[in-house]
């Protein structure tokens, strides 16, 4: 059993104990964190917090639930000559990341052809396994595509400007060297520009339900009743194998004797193999960033086709598994650290240089994506986050049981009926293991979504709904 | 426990299983078979196809790991998927195994296996079965 304090009004504290380098910290409601101590959520956070080099503490927010090393919704931000990378602080699957799109339709005109739009969608988007991608690219045009991210997918005449600068890191992370990037993850993820994959990756089309804030919402450009569209992706193979690769490196060069779980195996930031893992890690972020411009091109086209008139903009596009350089302030002094976030997204407050420029005034967009067929939010990002959480917040709702036991207490056909009542059209390239993905395997988004913006580590925007489903 | 080939266990976000075997390849092919049920289930794939696979590792978690990351590269890279394993044979830290399996343009499914992890892994040899765990990233 992990000791576990209150501090605050949805805050925790684990008290800093044996080896651990600095305390860590939770920031969750009673429900929530009831949940945690179900699962090995808590014993992950204090083993990130023993970690070398880890500054302040190590955190994890209102949706965290255990992961493989790190638990998912941690966060850890660490001192870049002393410190640590870790790709099992990063995820396997890499930048796996969520965009908004928004739209000049109104719910009511989309209604009219909900099922026509959502199989259009379907089959022009592949996604599931042995749908590879109709986009052909060589090696060579792939190595520009890990530099240039979607900015290079825009260039090739899929998309607008407006599409990479309304993206974190404007849609490519700087410091990718494809060279570092293996043979075995270049042939992973060759066929795969422009996929879903699956698990929980979808795509969805929904409507502003509510919205919170008219002035931030009027600079997102989100209005009542507006018809939106959320990708939700990563780095496919190629991500995965990446991760894989400098696991293995990683092991191989420091060994793993010592560590308390095996999945924790990192290198210091600024050892050959800790720069070498960025620059890979940064080559796969970048192949998220346009995987998802290729499919926002696609979606584009298809809606084109059957409402003519329509306008589609991103209105932001965020990492939620990710490594990054950022300035913060430690102990009253600014200084550049690494902060990893597994499960987490970036919440920044006003005038942040990395926010887009059209935004920085009213600070950064959050999304986050509820589970299958409840409702998803768009946040804005706080000071109050960069004070306790290393400018960070949630990424979703997180899972509450595994998927074992939704396969075997539901039935994916039902769910698909429940979603169809509740006038959710569904697509799915196995409709069984829909029931992997049901939202009673998932935490309230709206308990979670409460608890942030009770913290302050990021303000509720608006409520989207879903309308059309589909499941990677 | 020795007649069963693998049990899945809870675990909140992602896939565990334990699989069994008299003999370490036997366990190692159990491992195979429950990664391959977590991607595509139970459906029935042909051995149309036929690959040589050669893995080595430092121990035997390392082995197991870059065995099962095989059949994801597999997948992903030349879409092959495993029905069965034919021939396994295990020599100081080297794995041959000849795999039977069939192309997966041709079966509907969701793979959601993104990756092995070592996270809670073990290869052990207890009294008389082996018994392996292993957490996928799914």
């Amino acid at each position: 059993m992990v000791e576990i304090n209150k501090i605050g009004k949805n805050i925790y504290e684990i008290p800093k104990t044996g080896s651990m380098k600095v305390p860590g910290l939770v920031y969750a409601s009673e429900t929530l964190i009831e949940a945690m101590k179900q699962d090995k959520t808590l014993e992950q956070v204090k083993n990130v917090a023993c970690l070398p080099g880890i500054l302040q503490a190590s955190i994890a927010v209102a949706d965290a639930h255990q992961g493989y090393g790190f638990s998912i919704g941690g966060v850890a931000a660490f001192d870049l000559d002393k410190g640590i990378i870790s790709p099992g602080g990063v995820g396997y699957d890499i930048n796996c990341s969520v965009r908004l799109l928004k739209t000049n339709l109104k719910k009511k005109g989309f209604l009219e052809k909900k099922k026509e739009v959502v199989e259009a969608l379907f089959r022009k988007v592949p996604s599931g396994v042995g749908r590879g991608s109709k986009f052909q690219i060589t090696r060579k045009e792939l190595d520009k595509l890990l530099e240039g991210g979607a900015k290079y997918i825009v260039q090739k005449g899929f998309g607008v400007d407006e599409d990479f600068l309304h993206t974190e890191e404007n849609g490519a992370i700087p410091g990718a060297n494809p060279e570092k990037v293996s043979e075995h993850a270049v042939k992973r993820g060759i066929g795969q520009v422009g996929t879903l994959g699956a698990g929980n990756h979808f795509l969805e089309v929904q409507f502003v339900d509510e919205i919170f804030d008219d002035e931030v919402a009027k600079t997102f450009g989100l209005e009542k009743d507006q018809v939106t569209i959320m990708v939700h992706c990563g780095s496919r193979g190629l991500g995965h194998q990446v991760a894989s690769d400098y696991i293995k490196k990683m092991e191989e060069e420091y060994g793993f004797a010592g560590l308390p779980d095996r999945e924790l195996i990192n290198a210091p930031i600024n050892s050959k193999l800790g720069r070498e893992y960025y620059a890979a890690m940064a080559c796969a972020a970048n192949f998220a960033f346009a995987n998802k411009q290729l499919i926002t091109h696609w979606i584009r086209e298809e809606l084109k086709y059957i409402f003519p008139e329509i306008k589609v903009d991103v209105v932001y596009d965020v990492c939620h598994n990710i490594a990054k350089f950022e300035e913060h302030e430690i102990n009253g002094k600014k200084m550049k650290v690494c902060v990893h976030r597994k499960g987490a997204t970036r919440s920044f407050g006003p005038g942040r240089k990395e926010i887009p420029e059209d935004y920085r005034k009213v600070r950064q967009p959050v999304i986050i994506p509820g589970s299958m067929g409840t409702a998803s939010y768009v946040l804005v990002g706080t000071k109050k986050a960069e004070e306790l959480t290393f400018g960070s917040t949630v990424h979703g709702a997180g899972r509450l049981s595994s998927r074992t036991k939704a396969l075997r207490d539901l039935r994916g056909e039902k769910i698909k009926k429940s979603l169809n009542e509740q006038g959710i059209e569904v697509k799915t390239m196995d409709i069984k293991a829909l029931a992997e993905e049901a939202p009673q395997a998932y935490k309230d988004i709206e308990e979670v979504v409460r608890v942030v913006d009770e913290l302050g580590i990021s303000k509720k925007v608006a409520r989207l709904k879903p309308l059309g489903v589909i499941k990677g | 426990m020795v007649n069963k080939k693998f049990k899945f266990l809870e675990h909140t976000a992602d896939v565990k299983f334990q699989a069994f075997g008299k003999t370490i390849e036997q366990v190692f092919v159990n491992s195979a078979l429950a990664e391959k049920e977590t991607i595509c289930g139970k459906k029935k794939i042909l051995s149309k196809i036929k690959k040589e696979i050669k893995v080595t590792g430092k121990d035997n978690e390392s082995l197991l790991y870059n065995f099962l990351e095989q059949f994801l590269y597999l997948l992903d890279a030349e879409d092959f998927l495993l029905n069965k394993i034919k021939a396994i044979k295990i020599v100081n830290g080297k794995l041959k195994a000849t795999c039977l399996g069939d192309s997966a343009k041709k079966y509907k499914f969701r793979n959601s296996v993104k990756a092995v992890t070592y996270n809670e892994m073990f290869v052990k040899k207890d009294k008389n079965p082996w018994i392996s765990q292993v957490v996928l990233d799914v």
